[in-house]
């Protein structure tokens, strides 16, 4: 038994050929918890806001240009795929709002550090809510084709 | 009576796979992965696989390793994805169901397989002035005296071992060299809070800059991956809170 311990030896068949391994000689993903993610959640929300921010100042602005050109630029808003993008933009500044407070807790709150994934939590419930009150509304103005 | 030599029980073994990314500087242009399968007891350690590797199969793979007991903090690895201890961490802890994955810590210049270049680690942990800065003479002239609640304020810090695996854990480390980092700030905790120090506005001041304090982003990972089990993101906070108050 313990003669075999020590392994397949070079030369004997590798066992590599039933093992998946990486691809690339890249490292793996490291496997961070809730706080990680947040983290991760809250960098991606708080740039696709910033680039929906600069888009929204340059049409906004259009209206000092010709009234003609800002009502062609909203128009496109009430497409359908505006809509979707919409639920987009609300779920993004929803998410990146709640996780804001949780991150105000952690820094202010003393004992913030000890509860952050109680509170990811709360911030992922209190965004459900927030989506199930919003996502149905939101889908009948798009699909219903009433006003 | 039996008068026959007991024999003990074979002890079980199982077989565990290892997949370790080795990098030769002086052969390889990228790192590798390699597999290792390795016969183990249910009570042996990732570094005892490591080990057995080394001795018995492949006498290159190069690791660090000194203590092997969780004290001297030279074998931080990231472990199936996470920065652990090699000799810490039990083999039958992990799922050997599956291949454990074995890399060298991240966000450090990759020197040769699991070592890396611990130097910008070290520059950061001096550059905090991490000893005591206590200047005339004790008060009766012998010892500098605290009371057990003034030493506990600092306690969870003064366990550090610096074995880089919070550092190296740190997604804002791993694409910004320059920041501190979570060990040369819990490394400043204890002696801004231990009150025989004397020049806590000093450590203050070196970490209240654009890659001190401020950098944290309260992942955690440090936290989860402290061996020594260090609040590390509440020792940040609380270097955080000290320089806004202006005093710990």
């Amino acid at each position: 038994m313990s003669d075999k311990s020590a392994g397949t030896l070079a030369g004997d068949t590798p066992a590599s050929s039933t093992i998946a391994m990486p691809k690339r000689p890249a490292g793996t993903l490291y496997r961070g918890n809730e706080g990680m993610w947040s983290w991760v959640m809250h960098r991606i929300t708080g740039v696709a806001i910033y680039f929906f921010l600069l888009v929204h100042i340059l049409d906004t602005a259009l209206v000092r240009v010709s009234p003609e050109a800002y009502n062609a630029v909203i128009n496109q808003y009430k497409t359908p795929l505006m809509g979707l993008g919409e639920i987009a933009l609300v779920a993004a500044i929803g998410l990146h709002a709640l996780n804001g407070l949780r991150i105000i807790l952690i820094d202010f709150w003393s004992v913030g550090t000890k509860h952050q994934k109680l509170m990811f939590y709360i911030v992922l419930g209190l965004w459900a809510v927030l989506m199930i009150g919003f996502v149905p509304r939101q889908l009948m103005h798009i699909f219903g084709g009433g006003e | 009576m039996e008068s026959k030599p007991s024999i003990p029980e074979e002890i079980p073994t199982f077989t565990a796979t290892l997949i370790i990314r080795r990098f030769d500087p002086e052969v390889d242009d990228e790192p590798r992965w390699q597999d290792f399968d390795v016969e183990m007891h249910g009570t042996d350690r990732v570094l005892d696989a490591l080990h057995k590797i080394k001795w018995e199969q492949d006498g290159s793979l190069t690791f660090r390793r000194s203590c092997a007991h969780g004290v001297c903090g030279s074998d931080a690895m990231r472990i199936n994805g996470r920065n652990r201890l090699a000799c810490k961490t039990l083999i039958k802890d992990l799922d050997i169901s599956k291949p454990i994955y074995i890399e060298a810590i991240k966000g450090l210049p990759l020197e040769k397989d699991l070592v890396v270049d611990m130097e910008p680690f070290f520059d950061s942990f001096k550059s905090v002035n991490p000893f005591l800065m206590a200047g005339g003479l004790p008060q009766g002239g012998k010892e500098r005296k605290q009371s057990p609640v003034e030493r506990a304020r600092f306690d969870d810090t003064t366990k550090c071992i610096l074995c880089a695996a919070c550092t190296s854990s740190c997604p804002v480390f791993w694409t910004d060299g320059q920041y501190f980092g979570p060990a040369a700030i819990v490394n400043a905790h204890r002696f801004i809070f231990d009150s025989r120090d004397e020049n806590a506005q000093v450590r203050l001041d070196i970490l209240n800059d654009k890659e001190g304090v401020w950098r944290c982003r309260t992942t955690f990972n440090c936290t989860d991956a402290c061996p020594r089990g260090i609040q590390v993101t509440q020792a940040i906070a609380e270097v955080k809170q000290a320089i806004l108050r202006g005093k710990p």
